[in-house]
């Protein structure tokens, strides 16, 4: 299951509507082995695709190199579809390398840039496999910690 | 030349768990190769055959001292002794079909 607060879950549908009709891209990250999404950190997409996302590779490692002095790790990776349901592609599929991740798909097909609904899931994406999870929101990031 | 080589968490399984491991070599390519000898398995996740060339596979990013190889030469980048070397599996996808599982880390 993906435990994740309002404000960062209205943040990534924010950057998500934002950036429609391209991909939007980011993570969420938290503490080493917490599973606990707390830092949310849009990526530019590089690719500036409507069918394709792409971390650009120096903002990449300058985010990892962070991560590292903070002894965090991606909780989520996040990513938008724009004109297709919130499952991962085969693209997805085959490019997910981060194995202890949530990678979280919102699609903005029905709304665009425009308030409403949007549709929100999250995966486990290991050697190819995807396996969908239940998303658990909670008002605060404080009631997140208090589930530890 | 003696490196550091920080290897993402995808690739540990070749590394025992290790998040860095040391590597020898005056270029990339020879760090890989000597990467190879100590984790067998390794280098093939990095690297692919291109058109009958060695080159490093579309979706991994290698960096020296933080230069993307890319723009260094790529598997010809030259190391120095106490240079760090970083591999990242690239953070990528999307809707479309585009990218060739045979590309990926």
């Amino acid at each position: 299951m993906l435990r994740i607060d309002q404000e960062t879950y209205d943040a990534i549908i924010a950057h998500a509507k934002r950036d429609h009709p391209d991909e939007a891209c980011g993570v969420v990250a938290g503490p080493e082995g917490s599973d606990r999404p707390e830092r949310f950190v849009p990526m530019v997409n590089a690719a500036s695709s409507p069918t394709f996302y792409e971390f650009d590779p120096t903002e990449q490692l300058s985010l990892y190199r962070e991560m590292d002095a903070r002894e965090e790790e991606p909780v989520v990776v996040y990513h938008s579809h724009t004109a297709t349901e919130a499952y991962p592609s085969r693209t997805d599929t085959g490019l997910a390398m981060e194995p202890n991740a949530h990678y979280v798909v919102v699609s903005t097909r029905e709304h665009g840039n425009s308030d409403g609904p949007v549709e929100f899931r999250s995966y486990r994406i290991v050697d190819g496999q995807v396996t969908e999870e239940e998303v658990s929101v909670f008002a605060t990031i404080e009631q997140l910690r208090s589930q530890d | 030349m003696s490196v550091e080589v920080r290897i993402p968490t995808i690739l540990r399984t070749y590394t025992g768990g290790e998040k860095a491991v040391p590597g020898e070599g005056a270029t990339l390519s020879e760090v890989i190769d000597h990467l190879e000898g100590n984790h067998p398995g390794i280098k093939e996740r990095l690297i692919e055959a291109k058109d009958g060339q060695s080159d490093l596979r579309r979706f991994v990013n290698v960096y020296v001292n933080d230069e993307d190889v890319r723009f260094t030469g790529g598997l010809g980048t030259s190391v120095s002794d106490g240079d760090q070397v970083v591999v990242l599996p690239a953070v990528a996808g999307g809707a479309g079909d585009v990218a060739e599982p045979a590309n990926r880390i």
